[in-house]
């Protein structure tokens, strides 16, 4: 039966108390600015297509994000593509939704994932399903968001399944809990906006030890979020990785605005691009149109990677941001060069 | 083709006492000709017409029908005619989906002055019905045959 | 209330077949409030069956009836007279009525002129929305009184997720957040700290998840106690 918990008091329990279960945690906890990455599962069987991806970022970046089904696509689970991903040297952030599982399944596929040598988690509530490609399919939602955080937290600190019994095969047998540096993802720009930080606040209490935020264009509108954080003091209780993305073209950032709930991009980030592109047409002489939309799309694509170095820098001056989280959808390859110029490694 | 002209409709025609019967009177009174197709049924007022009295008239063998109320924003009962037009378009539809078509139900609008409107539209209506035929239902039980029920 | 919509005509037609008596039955509870199933409904299918008898050149009687509820059986036995030789019972009550005209008549032929779609309220004239998903286990006293189950499309009790934007769901703007309403309703009752509390996995077997269910009230079953 639902019932309210009391809000811990989170500062005497550092999750660093006990030794860091990742690398990421542990550069987190050294006072590293941190930088993760992330990867898109294949929409089919393909190991290859993960193996290359994380090739590119493979001692590029702190961990690597491994989608969970993103936008309700079916795609290789995270899981797998997690353990593939360690075996092309990076280190994954596995990612779990509570839209396809029940508390059954997650608690299970936690224990298979630490099994696998998966350390840390994302904890997400997901997309509904009627984004995605299988609208039909039904939803599970067992549990939310925060009640994921805090039920993995419990597997690592009380070594606990979410009914309370130990985490041990049989009572003669040994308890192995998964240890998992648990994460959650945070959106300043979110409606209710008054009510974000305290949302933060919950999923903090909850035992969330880092939070990755969704893609930041708006910066001015995070640094008010930020300064209710360090009001409130959550920037000290958890790892704040801000969330930025190297848009390829004015029209993603249109669509993102448009078509991506929670994203909201400024008129003139737009404007830039366009300008930029437009400028780059006009400069290739002759009627060649082939070669113009090369150029465009080119400067487009420069102009892009230029914004998101320019966002890394401004947030990374934010006190309280503990690094960043880069999203370089279906773009991979470009992040070693954003990591390059923003000086982040 | 001479089947067609052979084909006489019979076109059943709600006027809201306030305006449309009216309407229908003028015409009279101004010896406009219009077709004797048309049988006029009075009622309080156009949204007192349910679907239910239109499926009845296309069951007792009317080939169109017609719901005629005041002008727009001058309905007596305020919003009587409003009421009528959403219940002529649910209307259609259901004509649509038994298959006696969309297009043998109308909802007209007119004053009390306008009889020349009347004739004019209930003319246009029955030449209308009689390009589309007669109804797929038939004229339905003769007087003394048992009805349905 | 229960809100239903008429099925389209043409599943109704099919699940006819050939049949040749049909009862068309009402309800004069929930699908009547609703414009589904009440003695207006009833009428005008009826209408429309035999208009479209008449159509194809088939036979068709319609008997046309209504009952006060379809989920009692004391308003379904005085029936029985009328369903003797009907081919087929078409029912314009919810599910349940559905359900209890084939147990009661169990070797009738009874068919679901309806899609039942959800338990709501009266929005505005012609608008029914959903309101109560029969969790079995009431939590409006913590959430100012809108239902996290049945109004926030992924049923969170810690929302509201990253897609809310101006108070609207983001799988599509004609719903309302519910963690928005939420939230607004708290803040008007000086009571957002309860937002802050973490509220814990819920027990689902409450719930259809658990089973169907039954509810009975012993102070009532008297006939089973004379008989025993």
């Amino acid at each position: 039966m639902p019932e309210p918990a009391a809000i811990p008091d989170a500062s005497g329990e550092a999750p660093g108390e006990a030794a860091p279960a990742s690398h990421l945690e542990r550069a987190l906890a050294a006072g590293q600015f941190a930088v993760t990455g992330e990867l898109g599962p294949p929409k089919s069987a393909d190991v290859e297509a993960v193996a290359r991806k994380a090739q590119q970022l493979a001692g590029v970046v702190d961990a690597v994000n491994i989608t969970d089904n993103q936008t309700a696509i079916v795609r290789m689970s995270s899981i797998a593509a997690g353990r593939i991903a360690m075996d092309h040297g990076c280190e994954p952030v596995m990612q779990m939704t509570c839209r396809d599982r029940n508390r059954i399944a997650i608690q299970s596929d936690v224990l298979g994932a630490h099994a696998l040598g998966i350390r840390n988690i994302l904890c997400l509530t997901g997309d509904h399903q009627t984004f995605g490609n299988h609208p039909q399919s039904k939803n599970v939602f067992d549990l939310d968001s925060i009640q994921l955080v805090q039920m993995i937290a419990r597997m690592r600190d009380e070594k606990v399944f979410a009914n309370g019994e130990p985490i041990r095969n049989s009572k003669k047998a040994p308890i192995v809990e998964p240890k998992m540096f648990v994460g959650a993802a945070a959106n300043p720009f979110a409606d209710p906006i008054d009510f974000r930080v305290v949302r933060l606040a919950k999923k903090v209490a909850a035992g969330a030890q880092f939070i990755q935020t969704q893609v930041i264009f708006d910066v001015e509108r995070f640094r008010t979020y930020m300064d209710e954080v360090r009001r409130q003091g959550l920037h000290e209780k958890t790892h704040i990785l801000a969330g930025v993305m190297p848009p390829k073209s004015a029209r993603v950032l249109k669509f993102m605005d448009e078509s991506v709930a929670g994203i909201r991009v400024p008129g003139s980030l737009i404007e830039r691009l366009t300008r930029v592109a437009a400028e780059a047409r006009e400069k290739v002489p002759g009627d060649d149109e082939a070669a113009r939309k090369k150029a465009a799309t080119a400067a487009g694509r420069e102009e892009g990677v230029k914004l998101c170095v320019e966002t890394i820098d401004q947030v990374r001056a934010i006190e309280g941001v503990r690094g960043v989280h880069i999203m370089a959808v279906e773009w991979e390859e470009i992040v070693p060069e954003i990591v390059r110029r923003a000086g982040l490694k | 083709m001479t089947e067609a002209n052979d084909f006489e409709p019979v076109i059943v025609a709600f006027c809201c006492r306030y305006c449309a019967y009216n309407a229908a009177d003028l015409a009279g009174s101004l010896r406009l000709a219009y077709p004797p197709n048309v049988r006029i049924v009075q009622t309080q007022c156009s949204g007192s017409v349910d679907p239910r009295m239109i499926l009845k008239a296309f069951e007792s063998g009317a080939d169109g029908v017609i719901v005629a109320g005041c002008m727009p924003g001058d309905c007596h009962f305020m919003e009587g005619n409003f009421r009528a037009a959403a219940r002529v378009a649910h209307t259609k539809t259901m004509l649509e989906e038994i298959g006696l078509g969309a297009d043998r139900v109308e909802m007209v609008y007119m004053s009390a002055a306008m009889g020349r409107t009347f004739a004019d539209t209930v003319t246009n209506f029955t030449e209308q019905i009689r390009e589309l035929g007669p109804s797929p239902a038939g004229r339905g039980p003769k007087p003394g045959e048992p009805a349905q029920q | 209330m229960i809100v239903a919509e008429r099925k389209p005509f043409d599943d109704i037609l099919r699940m006819l077949g050939d049949a040749r008596r049909v009862m068309v039955l009402g309800c004069r509870t929930c699908v009547a409030v609703c414009l589904a199933g009440g003695d207006r409904e009833v009428e005008l299918l009826a209408s429309e069956l035999r208009l479209k008898a008449r159509i194809d050149g088939r036979e068709l009687t319609v008997i046309e009836k209504s009952v006060e509820r379809q989920c009692d059986r004391e308003f379904l036995d005085p029936l029985a007279e009328d369903l003797a030789d009907v081919d087929a019972v078409l029912s314009l009550g919810c599910g349940c009525g559905v359900q209890l005209i084939a147990e009661v008549y169990d070797d009738l032929l009874v068919l679901p002129g309806l899609d039942t779609k959800l338990i709501g309220v009266t929005e505005s004239e012609g608008q029914w929305s959903e309101r109560c998903a029969t969790c079995g286990h009431c939590v409006l006293d913590i959430t100012g009184g809108v239902c996290p189950f049945a109004r926030c499309s992924k049923g969170l009790l810690n929302g509201p997720c990253g897609g809310s934007q101006d108070g609207q769901c983001e799988i599509n703007p004609d719903i309302p957040c519910a963690w928005q309403l939420i939230y607004d309703r708290l803040r008007k009752l000086g009571r957002l700290d309860q937002l802050s509390k973490i509220i814990e996995p819920r027990d689902w077997r409450t719930s259809r998840d658990g089973g169907p269910r039954t509810v009975t009230r012993p102070e009532a079953q008297i006939a089973k106690k004379s008989e025993e």
